[in-house]
């Protein structure tokens, strides 16, 4: 009989966060902004189809980085989740709050107790009536959860791009002064010169305070072109 | 609802495949749907009905209008009732019938098209989104024959024609294009007469308002389940336009405008009424 080879549980934990780690730093990174009007979400996808960022519901986003197929998943789920919960009791009384919950507890169930921990990280906000009633919780692969204030960076170099926000974010930026921020954070370069990223590589999305009932609403084409910095 | 015990999201969630809530819900919790509720024998009891919806498209668009009378047997169980409601961003559904039940449906429709927009990240065609509608009201047919019926009237602007079309139903989900106007419910015969006497080709949008709104108040005229619209309570009917633009209600204070005008139009020459020689 042979005897399986002893793995102390914090080798087998270490292991598995330095994989989903290395996935997740794999792929560009996404900005989430909180702006006077709404919540901006910005991230580098030269596909028009497959989305790193989506509506759940009316007044909630989600963002994504990592694994398409897995945070896909959680996507749908997250959608189905929000719609039933709208169904069976009352639209308003969908949160953010409760979708982080069950997201964190999906992934920290995964990294735990299934052979390979889920190599992604979400974002999940909700725009409220005023800036203060916006919410954005972060999630990692071990179903940690933050409830960050104002801003996110995750995906590839999160780091050093999270520390070009910290300088330059302020509460109650403009639409194009957060879309011009988002830019330059990810066409930031470890080392020399910044990059400048087109509209043709860019994903973003809102969700808009002043919008009736679902907030969501993808900037592409043209509309996005007026507001990129340069195009002034 | 309830989470898997270890609090993650049931597998059901995550199990790719469908993008129908329908389909969706019957799979993890039928008890929901309201087409797989088992019922004694015997007939439904008396509930409210809502009565008349009319239809017509005009050159670039489609306009649906219901009125906003709910009856209980003889009784007028409401007057301030809701039967026009936008289905999506360029669709619209009336309902006649038993309302809890069309109530119900209309919900469901609705959350069926945002649910598969959000998931595929497209809009349903116009016909995807009409037989979708055929799909669940045959799923209530069971209802129907004890007496529940509802009859929507479904309307749409079709985004790859660039048109307004129109579709009806039958109690077992037939689906049928319509094509100028349709009225249903209980006014919808005195309603159509009107309709069929004022609608021609190429008409304007605010010309397709006024005639729908024509059709409501000869209806009521002659139908006692059909509320015209009632001026001392400001009440007025629901009139709502589909076009390129998307969904729009006419709002109450141009209605009010319409009916004023159709109430001048009326009345017999020589303002005083009655013998006027």
């Amino acid at each position: 009989m042979s005897m399986p080879f002893y793995v102390s549980p914090e080798q087998l934990m270490k292991d598995r966060a330095d994989y989903a780690r290395k996935g997740i730093a794999r792929g560009r990174s996404v900005v989430v902004l909180a702006f006077a009007d709404g919540i901006l979400f910005a991230t580098e996808n030269a596909s028009r189809a497959l989305h790193k960022i989506s509506e759940i519901y009316d007044r909630i986003a989600f963002a994504a980085v990592g694994k398409y197929n897995e945070f896909e998943n959680l996507r749908v789920a997250g959608v189905r989740y929000a719609d039933l919960r709208g169904y069976s009791y009352d639209r308003a009384d969908v949160n953010a709050r409760g979708l982080a919950n069950a997201y964190a507890q999906t992934l920290g169930t995964v990294f735990t107790t299934e052979a390979k921990p889920l190599e992604v990280e979400l974002v999940v906000a909700e725009v409220g009536d005023t800036p203060d009633g916006d919410q954005i919780y972060r999630l990692s692969y071990d179903g940690s959860v933050a409830d960050a204030r104002g801003h996110v960076v995750m995906g590839g170099h999160a780091e050093s791009l999270a520390a070009v926000v910290e300088k330059e974010w302020t509460p109650g930026l403009s639409l194009p002064d957060a879309l011009g921020l988002a830019v330059r954070v990810l066409g930031t370069q470890p080392e020399g010169e910044p990059r400048l990223v087109g509209a043709a590589q860019l994903e973003v999305a809102l969700l808009e305070r002043a919008r009736p009932r679902r907030a969501f609403r993808r900037l592409t084409g043209a509309a996005l072109e007026d507001l990129l910095p340069g195009s002034r | 609802m309830s989470l898997d015990p270890s609090g993650r999201l049931p597998r059901a969630f995550t199990t790719p495949g469908t993008s129908s809530f329908l389909e969706f819900l019957a799979s993890y919790s039928p008890a929901l749907l309201p087409g797989n509720r088992i019922l004694p024998a015997g007939n439904a009891p008396v509930a409210p009905h809502a009565t008349t919806i009319v239809a017509l498209t005009f050159d670039g668009g489609v306009v649906m209008a219901g009125d906003r009378r709910a009856t209980m047997g003889t009784m007028i169980a409401s007057r301030q009732m809701d039967k026009v409601f936008p289905a999506d961003d360029y669709s619209v559904i009336g309902v006649a019938g038993t309302a809890g039940i069309a109530i119900e449906l209309v919900r469901l429709f609705q959350l069926e098209l945002e649910h598969y927009e959000k998931i595929e990240g497209v809009l349903l065609s116009l016909d995807g989104k009409a037989n979708r509608l055929a799909t669940m009201l045959r799923s209530n047919l069971g209802l129907a024959m004890q007496g529940l019926t509802v009859v929507p009237l479904f309307a749409g602007y079709d985004l790859d024609r660039s048109a307004g079309r129109i579709f009806s139903y039958d109690i077992t989900g037939g689906r049928y294009e319509e094509h100028e106007h349709h009225s249903v419910g209980s006014g919808a015969v005195f309603a159509r007469g009107s309709l069929k006497k004022r609608w021609r080709r190429g008409l304007g949008q605010d010309d397709a308002v006024k005639i729908a709104v024509e059709a409501l108040v000869d209806a009521a005229d002659d139908d006692s389940a059909t509320a015209g619209p009632d001026s001392a309570r400001e009440i007025w009917p629901i009139v709502s336009i589909v076009n390129a633009a998307g969904y729009l209600r006419v709002p109450d204070e141009e209605l009010s405008g319409i009916v004023a005008a159709l109430a001048e139009t009326q009345r017999p020459s020589g303002s005083g009424g009655g013998d006027a020689s």
